[in-house]
């Protein structure tokens, strides 16, 4: 058994989600390789050299590889995976885009977003947003695999020492370009790597109001998310969306506000160890998975908040 | 241009579901089901680009049990002109899925091919990207904007830390985010209409597709449930007990 991580990293560095992928692939067993496919990404690559329990690295080096298109990056995984038991990468909107390809290319079945590992072909994994955990078997030669960023502890991204190989495959389809990123500029930590988060929902009235969140953030060292209805109503970016179809976070705090608690809101922060709810409704669904409910208006409770804590 | 545009049919998203007994799967029995959210976003895409004169057929497909028909009827009230249901009572997984309706776009040619992000069943988020591989087809995965000119299209897609914009060659696969459109509601002359509308009916047999499952679901269960919490009284009480309780903050 050998299993191919292909690995989330922004070519200098390794993103904390392959460090995750790879616990998973732990979990499975068998002879860990990494693939850093990128354009300029040598440095990303020694990086992923150091990720505990990695034994080889190849490195991917090329323009097609720059802004991991889809259809480039599908193709050399699937080429070089057909060597491998396992192909597993992270549930991070870079893994949603390809891996379904490399799992077509190899007309192998996906296992997506696993939160848990059975054994070696037998994984669990959360459907109808949560509400149920289906355990399944996959009885293809390759299962191809993504896995959720907050269902395994990423291993130490030091203290390997892994063989780095070039691979000078270079799939280069013609059929998309890459035109421009608009990345939002954070000063606080990202959703999925922070320890504490605030949310604002609908509740927050408008975008400005965010504002409050922020300042709270601050003194927790916390990130900010929201809700669906506060990222349609363009209260904070699409980046910030908690939820079913955004980012699945489990953060050690989690304190939502003015956010009703829709089932779809849920799947994205139930696994969260503490619960805070502000809301002012004190029937709103949120209060149901929170340790701790303050039926309250928001535009009071916010500010005192901020204010008692310094 | 051709444009096709997939329906799911799935438990409507304000069903909360219930997991059997048995564990064998979630009960389905007199549950509302629905077009996939992602899907009906795709409709009102597809819609729009026939009113903006850049699509002149709109052709919606649904691959399950007969029971499909009423989302594809849905989508022909949406505007949709003529739907296709692929026929099957076996469990059909995005794999199979996504080979049948490769075979649906070697028939019918289209230049836009628009599938939902996300099934908010299972939540795979596979098939579109599986029928563009098998296609050989680029794909624009995640789409909050799309802009159609000439050959190709320009889509703004939503991704972890932002947006990123790209360019992909016709035809090609485009998969709907949330924030694409707001989907419009059929009018009543509308589903009227819609039932006059042709749907096509075929079997995966008649395409030649092998649609056997490659995964087994062994059992489903409910997930750990939350212990209840308390209400606090004042932001006060709430931040001691985060910090002396939870300690969850110093
Ligand atoms: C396909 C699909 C996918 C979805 N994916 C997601 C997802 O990933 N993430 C997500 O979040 N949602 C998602 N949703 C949307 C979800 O169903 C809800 O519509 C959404 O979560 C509601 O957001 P909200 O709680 O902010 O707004 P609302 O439901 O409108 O709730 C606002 C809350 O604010 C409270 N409030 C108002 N004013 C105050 C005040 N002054 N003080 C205190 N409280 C106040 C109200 O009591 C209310 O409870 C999805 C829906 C669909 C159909
Ligand atoms: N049985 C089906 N019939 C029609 N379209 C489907 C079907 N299954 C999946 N799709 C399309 O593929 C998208 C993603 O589904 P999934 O890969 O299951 O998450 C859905 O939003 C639909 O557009």
């Amino acid at each position: 058994m050998s299993i191919l991580v292909v690995a989330d990293h922004d070519n200098n560095s390794i993103k904390a989600s392959t460090l995750v992928a790879v616990a998973a692939a732990q979990a499975m067993g068998g002879d860990i390789e990494v693939l850093v496919a990128g354009a300029g990404c040598g440095a990303a690559g020694q990086a992923a050299a150091g990720i505990a329990g990695v034994s080889k690295v190849l490195v991917a080096d090329n323009a097609a590889y720059e802004h991991r298109l889809a259809e480039n990056l599908g193709a050399l995984v699937a080429e070089l995976g057909a060597n491998y038991s396992h192909i597993v990468s992270s549930t991070s909107t870079s893994g949603k885009n390809f891996m379904p390809r490399v799992a077509a290319l190899l007309d192998v079945a996906q296992i997506s977003d696993i939160s848990g590992v059975v054994s070696e072909d037998t994984f669990e994994r959360p459907i109808y947003a949560g509400n149920a955990i289906a355990t399944v078997q996959s009885t293809d030669a390759i299962k191809v695999i993504t896995v959720r960023g907050t269902a395994f502890d990423p291993v130490a991204a030091e203290g390997g020492s892994a063989a780095v190989e070039a691979v000078d495959v270079v799939k280069d389809s013609g059929l998309s370009t890459w035109v421009k990123d608009e990345i939002v500029k954070l000063d606080r930590p990202e959703l999925t790597a922070a320890s504490v988060i605030i949310s604002g929902g609908r509740g927050m009235q408008n975008g400005e109001n965010f504002a409050m969140l922020e300042s709270v953030a601050d003194k927790l060292g916390a990130a900010v998310g929201a809700s669906r209805a506060a990222v349609d109503a363009g209260y904070a970016p699409n980046d910030m969306q908690v939820g079913q179809t955004g980012k699945i976070v489990a953060p050690d705090l989690y304190i939502a506000v003015g956010i009703s608690g829709a089932i779809q809101h849920l799947a994205g922060m139930k696994d969260s160890k503490v619960i805070v709810a502000i809301n002012k409704d004190e029937d709103a669904p949120i209060f149901q998975v929170a340790d701790y409910g303050l039926v309250a208006d928001l535009f009071k409770a916010v500010p005192e908040l901020d204010a008692l804590l310094g | 241009m051709k444009v096709l545009v997939t329906a799911k049919r799935v438990v409507d998203y304000n069903v909360s579901i219930r997991v059997l007994a048995d564990n064998s799967g979630v009960d389905l029995n007199n549950v509302k089901m629905s077009v996939n959210p992602f899907d009906e976003i795709g409709i009102e895409e597809a819609v729009r680009l026939k009113e903006a004169g850049i699509a002149t057929e709109v052709v919606v497909a649904s691959v399950g049990t007969s029971a499909c028909q009423e989302q594809i009827r849905t989508a022909l009230a949406l505007g949709a002109d003529r739907g296709i249901l692929v026929e099957t009572d076996e469990d059909m997984q995005p794999l199979a899925i996504a080979k049948v309706l490769k075979a649906v776009i070697d028939k019918e040619a289209p230049q836009i091919i628009i599938t939902g992000k996300q099934a908010i069943d299972g939540d795979n988020g596979q098939t579109g990207q599986m029928l563009a591989a098998l296609a050989g087809l680029p794909q624009a995965t995640f789409a909050s904007k799309v802009e159609v000119e000439g050959d190709s299209a320009t889509v703004t897609r939503e991704i972890d830390g932002g947006l990123e914009t790209i360019t992909v060659k016709l035809p090609a696969i485009i998969t709907t985010d949330l924030r694409l459109n707001e989907p419009r509601y059929a009018s009543l002359p509308n589903i009227m209409k819609a039932k006059k509308k042709p749907i096509d009916v075929m079997t995966p047999a008649d395409l030649g597709v092998d649609v056997a499952p490659r995964v087994k679901t062994l059992k489903v269960t409910p997930p750990a449930a939350r212990q209840a919490g308390i209400k606090v009284e004042s932001v006060e009480e709430l931040v001691d007990k985060l910090k002396n309780e939870a300690k969850v903050i110093s």
